[in-house]
């Protein structure tokens, strides 16, 4: 093991002689080479580590008034709304960060789909990327119960239920995940441990993970060329920009219009009229009365749209399932030679725009009561959205695509 | 280290055999971290069977139980409650209980009475609207919500409206009937709700 000399002196110096400081800075950020042409859809990666920061930084104040019992959920959190200074805009933070968590990800994921991004050698990425949505959702919904408002119980009450439509083991299982034959204390408890501790963690390792292997094979953009290909004489590619400054700088702006956004909603519209919190979570969980009309936060109610269309129990939630571990395949059912839509053809482009409206169409009739029309609608869309999927190895293969440049365009 | 002394055999023998016994015993460490996601015993306590004793219940007669945080209802009928079953079934959304699951109605249940024996009726006690609990008004007599009222329950949060045997009007807010929960006797001085008589 020979000795590593350091370029730098004084405490970074002394540190750096002990670790890699230098050698993992320059990797990751210095001298980490991003191509030059990302567009707007580039903003979200970053965007969405700024929303998991901010979702830490307020649950670990909000953990400090907050307590995971039936009987004191909801006043505890009341109490944090009313009485802890400041507690109304942490706790406000903390909510409204869980709705944009998901607009940040849901972009994230159509820009991959967009430039293909999943494409080799980037499939390790989109996924971990995958998983780390899975865990999202998990963990959005263990949150959406600790307040153990009505919509939080019923809402329990109703996707621990799912569970229960696997044959067999189904009905142990969840009386196994409540630890009780109802959602009660056991219940929110746990819920509680998942939601601050295991989760979290999970998220955070999966996070560095994708982004480790992100920076293994580099960044994609919009034109989907690999910048890697054409290299100056000091080996750096010659469409490539240092991250920091360049793309520190980006994404600050970015950063600030964002939280511009956030700061809006969080002082004029937290509860984004019914959609970002329920009105009727608002009322503490009363086991013996259900509300008129139980759906799920506005980011889920794409899949409910779904469980909802289709009229057997088990196989709604077989369709359910399959809508997000469908996304695991993409990048081996995408069998164009092009990564970008710019360079595709015209099926490629109408099939992701169905594929985009019916997800969105979905995610509106998962909010409505579900009509018979309703209901008709979203079994269009329900096969749409896997139509999509199962039909991409065609459409991609025999899809006119055009030639792609040697180097990324630039519109300066 | 001496490379010609390494006895490879043995080295991948005793590295499967250090797998294989740590993997065991982090089979049997997982059972308690398992396990202790299962209903604690404060949970299994409540959820247990709940033991009523109905020798004392005369009729017309209503015992309230709590069974998983739930009100069962217990009622003694007479002959003349029993009498009025048949003559509602026109009334009825679903008079047959077709609609009732196992869950909701055990097989022993499956009858005319909707019970294990004729004059014992034992239901779970929230409506299967909204979960508010009915109230007996068990007296034959013209009601506010029933000129014809034959005796049954009644919702008072929505005007659900069940016969002597749970069985659920139409007009009603409820979509099925009163649900009945697993239940045996233990002669003729105890029910226990929660458990069955062995098929």
């Amino acid at each position: 093991m020979g000795e590593r000399t350091s370029t730098m002196t004084g405490v970074l110096g002394w540190l750096d002689q002990r670790m890699p400081v230098m050698d993992f800075w320059n990797k990751h950020v210095g001298q980490y080479y991003a191509p030059k042409n990302f567009n707007v859809w580039y903003y979200f990666g970053s965007l969405a580590l700024l929303v998991l920061v901010n979702q830490i930084v307020t649950g670990i104040f909000l953990t400090m008034h907050y307590k995971p019992s039936a009987a004191e959920a909801f006043s505890s959190v009341e109490y944090i709304m009313r009485d802890v200074e400041w507690g109304w805009l942490i706790r406000y933070m903390h909510s409204t960060g869980a709705s944009f968590f998901f607009i940040v990800v849901y972009l994230h994921m159509f820009r991959a789909l967009l430039y293909g991004s999943y494409q080799k050698p980037r499939e390790l990425i989109w996924v971990l990327g995958v998983v780390i949505f899975l865990l999202l959702m998990a963990e959005a919904f263990l949150g959406y119960v600790l307040p153990w408002g009505q919509m939080s119980f019923w809402g329990a009450q109703v996707i621990v239920s799912l569970f229960g439509a696997i044959p067999v083991i189904g009905p142990d299982l969840v009386v196994f995940i409540q630890g009780d034959y109802l959602p009660s204390d056991s219940t929110i408890n746990r819920f509680f441990a998942l939601h601050v501790v295991a989760l979290p963690i999970a998220l955070l390792l999966l996070v560095v993970l994708h982004l480790g292997a992100l920076h293994e094979v580099g960044s994609n953009n919009p034109d989907g060329v690999e910048i890697k290909k054409k290299k100056d004489a000091s080996g750096k590619p010659l469409d490539g920009i240092p991250f920091h400054p360049y793309y520190t700088v980006k994404d600050l702006f970015g950063a600030g219009v964002f939280l511009t956004l956030f700061a809006f909603v969080i002082f004029f519209e937290p509860t984004f009229g019914d959609l970002f919190l329920e009105y009727d979570n608002f009322a503490p969980a009363d086991p013996l009365v259900t509300p008129a009309q139980i759906k799920p936060v506005w980011y889920f109610t794409p899949y409910y749209a779904m469980l909802r269309a289709v009229p057997d129990k088990f196989f709604g939630v077989v369709v359910m399932g399959a809508a997000v571990l469908i996304l695991f395949l993409v990048p081996w059912l995408d069998r164009s030679p092009v990564r970008s839509i710019r360079y595709r053809g015209p099926l490629t482009k109408i099939a992701l725009a169905l594929f985009a409206v019916s997800f969105v169409t979905l995610g509106y009739l998962g909010l409505q009561a579900g009509s018979e029309t309703q209901t008709l609608v979203a079994r269009v869309c329900t096969f749409i959205y896997f139509g999509f999927f199962a039909a991409m190895p065609f459409f991609t293969a025999i899809d006119s695509v055009k030639p792609v440049p040697e180097r990324v365009t630039m519109h300066d | 280290m001496a490379t010609e002394s390494v006895n490879h055999g043995r080295r991948r023998f005793l590295t499967a055999s250090t797998v294989v016994v740590g993997g065991v015993g982090g089979v049997f460490a997982a059972v308690p971290f398992l396990s202790a996601w299962k209903p604690s015993a404060r949970a299994v306590a409540a959820g247990a069977p709940v033991v009523a004793p109905i020798d004392k219940l005369s009729p017309g007669q209503q015992l309230v139980v709590a069974w998983r945080g739930k009100p069962v209802f217990v009622v003694r009928r007479d002959e003349a409650m029993l009498g009025t079953l048949a003559g509602e079934s026109g009334r009825l959304k679903d008079p047959e209980s077709a609609n009732d699951d196992e869950t909701a109605l055990p097989e022993f249940a499956r009858n005319a009475h909707r019970s294990l024996k004729p004059e014992l009726l034992v239901l779970i006690g929230s409506c299967t609207h909204l979960g508010c609990s009915p109230k007996l008004h068990p007296v034959v007599q013209p009601e506010p919500w029933d000129a014809q009222w034959k005796g049954g329950y009644f919702c008072p949060c929505h005007n659900s409206r069940f016969d002597m045997a749970g069985r659920v009007y139409q007009g009603s807010p409820a979509p099925t009937n009163l649900a009945v929960p697993p239940y045996r006797f233990e002669g003729d001085v105890r029910v226990v709700i929660g458990e069955m008589e062995a098929a």
